[in-house]
């Protein structure tokens, strides 16, 4: 909703999701499901090289403006490893 | 896979039975100039708040729908989290905020080119909001404009 809300003022947004069904629901503009247990958004902990793959992930959707909303996967995440 | 099945019952209820509300954005904003010229923030729902903000009040019927400011010098490791729920695991945020608010992660991303600045705002909420009404009506327009001020280009959501 947040996210929605941002975009429809003019700037575009993307968010990062782990609950696949949930976006289905909400349908923001652009959602990158990453697939880790909740509360694990960008990965896993002290793992920057990791998070800044998931966010450059994310960014690149940026330039996604035709047959949205999207929700592109990131590859599975062991966030224990 | 997170999944709502893998939830606590009283969670699975709730997250099956809520009726999810859009909100329209249509036709959708675009991204003009290449992301190593783009000022970028992050807006998160992992209620961090500085230690001299006010907690987020988990007693508000229907959801506290405040924000915190988290300016770009934050020390990570000083912020709180007013918001901790047994529906998820808070260890990872506990021990790495840039889980959730990647400050770090977009200096380096800055400093490297890959993309052009960060903000100097970032905004935090409280997840666990069912009654949504006034976020869409007054917390999230008045970050969008805060964002604005920030001449931001992108943003990226966390929700935890």
């Amino acid at each position: 909703m947040i996210q929605s809300v941002i975009e429809k003022s003019g700037i575009p947004t993307v968010s990062v999701t782990m609950l696949r069904e949930v976006t289905e629901k909400v349908k923001p503009p652009r959602a990158l499901f990453v697939d880790t247990p909740l509360g694990y958004p960008l990965g896993r902990a002290h793992d920057p090289d990791l998070r800044k793959k998931i966010i450059g992930c994310a960014l690149s959707l940026l330039y996604r403006r035709v047959d949205l909303p999207i929700i592109e996967e990131f590859p599975p995440v062991d966030v224990h490893a | 896979m997170a999944s709502i099945s893998d939830l606590k019952l009283r969670y699975r209820i709730l997250m099956r039975t809520y009726s999810y509300r859009t909100y329209g954005w249509r036709p959708g904003a675009v991204l003009e100039k290449p992301l190593s010229e783009a000022r970028l923030a992050v807006v998160t729902t992992a209620a961090f708040h500085l230690p001299d903000q006010p907690a987020f009040d988990e007693s508000v019927t229907g959801g506290d729908v405040s924000y915190r400011v988290i300016p770009k010098k934050t020390a990570l490791d000083s912020l709180q989290i007013a918001h901790k729920s047994d529906a998820f695991d808070s260890s990872g945020i506990e021990t790495d905020k840039n889980l959730a608010l990647p400050l770090d992660d977009l200096a380096d991303m800055a400093a490297t080119g890959r993309i052009g600045s960060v903000s100097p705002r970032h905004f935090s909420f409280m997840g666990s909001i069912p009654s949504p009404g006034r976020l869409t009506s007054h917390s999230a327009p008045e970050v969008a404009g805060l964002l604005k001020e920030d001449g931001v280009d992108a943003v990226l959501l966390t929700p935890v």
